[in-house]
């Protein structure tokens, strides 16, 4: 450390101290780190901080988004609490959001319990859970088009087999959400059962064991000793779908453009519609940051119960 | 029991009670079900894919007679397929390149350089993490107007060239490393660059695959913001391409499914060469 080498071309030696040394080594950190950074945070700071802002100032604005907006204060806010097509697009994402959630964890936690054991083709069974997690949303939403055709689909084909009528599905105001949701669990399940089997794989075969010998049924292990041990990935898996499902979108533009009678216009979607179909780009942006909002508060809460939940686990 | 050690199991019997005890666990009752569901939309796509329209529509549904290689054909004369294709490659290509080296040069200089403002600079960074996409969707579609990018590719690749999920999971990694062999090489008298580029690149390989996995799979499968940054068909990625070619095929479901088919092939052919690698990519995005 003490040792300091004259610097090259022969400059006089003078007795170094510790304090140049250490600026010499702060001033080239200072230096490697913005250059190493700099990039990262200029496009950051366009792409990430200035339009956060922007979108702010846009929420107080009539804004077309071709002329000059003019201020207009709260108005935009306040539009919102009087506007039943937006009151209308934040019942069907809760109700959207409280279906889906919980049947995607659930689902998740119970598949990867099944594929997560050594028997011959699960190689195969693993395969067919996962590649609908590399299925685009635009694909799957073309595809669950085809499946739930109300003239040809092969479901509609296999109802009528069993003795049930033909449904409309995607165009039945009744049907046309939970459409969605079966289509949009289909596509996260293997996300889920990713999450949980890596999950699994920290659960110490020991723990399983030792309550086998206490007489527990290997039912009973699953709900009591594994079930627990999975909180903290459930309460990830919640928080992300949660959050995921709030932001619906590609597969609503694909299928339903929001309808039929507007029964499956998420908030996303309105927001779409208002900023590019009536290009009402601050009432969009004021939907967008209650969105923000909202997502901000749900997963506050959703860490707060989860954390009291998984209490005395780590 | 006693008679066990007399009369020895019959050959036949002693085969058939360990395929018993082998083969089918009942979990395959569980499991085979399961999957089968879980593929028959893409089965489903398949078949129509290779099928006649009437055949598609006739009842009950069967095999096609003969498989209809037509369909692909009149895909790609019938629509700017072959562009799709491309761009998206190219737009992937880019965004994954230039991720890979800003991530991972920005998240060592977070993870071990101390230089003023990088607590800060961090911090601002963690912020973008929590916005959604949709309250920066018109501002940033206003700035890569300005900049004249609408209806170009250089819109779905200038503001996607870093990510702060990226930087946040390169940092992560540095943090995790044991600090010992750079430390070595800078007494030694080595540049951060030097240390970075001989030290750090040979063992940022798993790290780097997986940022290089998400951001594939989140460009590839992006469509919101195609859909408003691009008009043009010839200037579109493969997904807002699909959907407009849903759109205007709205019940040729054969080549509906063919054209779904095209455009999911390269994704799912990657997937089953690299599945171990792609599902724990997924897991750590979760995870970390």
């Amino acid at each position: 450390m003490t040792t300091v080498t004259a610097p090259p071309g022969g400059a006089p030696l003078q007795p170094r101290t510790r304090p140049s040394l250490l600026r010499r080594v702060w001033w080239s950190d200072s230096l490697a780190g913005w250059a190493f950074i700099s990039p990262t945070v200029l496009l950051i700071g366009l792409f990430g901080l200035v339009p956060v802002v922007w979108a702010f100032v846009l929420s107080f604005q009539h804004n077309d988004l071709i002329s000059p907006g003019s201020w207009v204060g709260l108005q935009n806010y306040r539009k919102l609490l009087n506007d039943p097509q937006f009151t209308n697009s934040v019942r069907n994402t809760i109700v959207y959001t409280l279906i889906f959630v919980p049947v995607c964890v659930i689902g998740a936690l119970l598949v990867a319990a099944a594929l997560n054991r050594r028997i011959r083709g699960m190689a195969f069974y693993r395969v067919a859970v996962f590649i609908p997690v590399v299925t685009s949303t635009v694909a799957t939403a073309t595809m669950f088009g085809w499946l739930l055709d109300p003239d040809y689909g092969l479901v509609n084909v296999a109802l009528n087999k069993v003795g049930i009528a033909s449904q409309g599905f995607f165009r039945d105001p009744h049907e046309a959400l939970l459409s969605i949701v079966l289509m949009t669990v289909w596509g996260w399940l293997g996300f889920g059962v990713i999450i949980y089997m890596a999950a699994l794989q920290s659960v110490s075969a020991d723990l399983l064991e030792a309550a086998a010998m206490d007489g527990c049924t290997r039912w009973r292990a699953f709900w009591r000793v594994e079930v627990p041990l999975l909180a903290p990935a459930t309460l990830f898996l919640v928080i992300w779908l949660t959050i995921n499902a709030l932001q619906l979108f590609d597969e609503i533009f694909v299928t339903t453009k929001g309808g039929p009678v507007g029964s499956t216009t998420v908030v996303v979607y309105y927001l779409y519609m208002q900023a590019f179909q009536y290009f009402n780009g601050g009432y969009a942006s004021a939907i967008a940051y209650v969105l923000f909002l909202a997502i901000l508060v749900v997963t506050a809460i959703q860490l707060a119960v989860g954390r009291r939940f998984s209490h005395g686990q780590r | 029991m006693s008679a066990a050690p007399l009369v020895g199991p019959l050959p036949e019997e002693d085969f058939a009670g360990r395929r018993a005890r082998r083969w089918p666990s009942p979990w395959h009752f569980l499991l085979m079900p399961l999957s089968l569901l879980m593929l028959t939309p893409l089965v489903w796509m398949l078949i129509t894919a290779v099928s006649t329209p009437d055949e598609a529509r006739q009842f009950p549904p069967a095999l096609p007679k003969s498989i209809q290689w037509s369909n692909f054909a009149d895909v790609w004369t019938g629509s700017p397929f072959g562009h799709w294709l491309i761009n998206t490659a190219i737009v992937s290509t880019v965004v994954v390149m230039s991720n890979l080296v800003l991530c991972s040069l920005a998240g060592y200089a977070f993870a071990r350089v101390r230089f003023r403002g990088s607590g800060l600079a961090f911090m601002l960074l963690l912020t973008t993490l929590m916005v959604p996409f949709q309250v920066v969707l018109i501002p940033t579609l206003l700035i890569v107007k300005s900049f004249g990018l609408i209806d170009h590719l250089g819109a779905l690749i200038v503001p996607n060239l870093v990510t702060a999920f990226g930087v946040f999971m390169m940092r992560q990694f540095f943090v995790a490393l044991p600090p010992d062999l750079e430390e070595a090489a800078r007494i030694d008298g080595a540049s951060r660059l030097g240390v970075f580029l001989k030290i750090l690149v040979p063992l940022m390989g798993p790290p780097l695959a997986t940022l290089a996995i998400l951001t594939f799979l989140s460009i590839w499968n992006d469509f919101l913001w195609p859909l408003v940054a691009i008009q043009s068909p010839e200037n579109m990625t493969m997904q807002l391409g699909l959907s407009t070619f849903q759109g205007a095929h709205q019940t040729d479901w054969t080549l509906l499914m063919a054209a779904t088919l095209m455009s999911q092939l390269p994704v799912i052919v990657l997937f089953l060469a690299g599945q171990r690698v792609f599902v724990r990519s997924i897991a750590s995005s979760g995870i970390k």
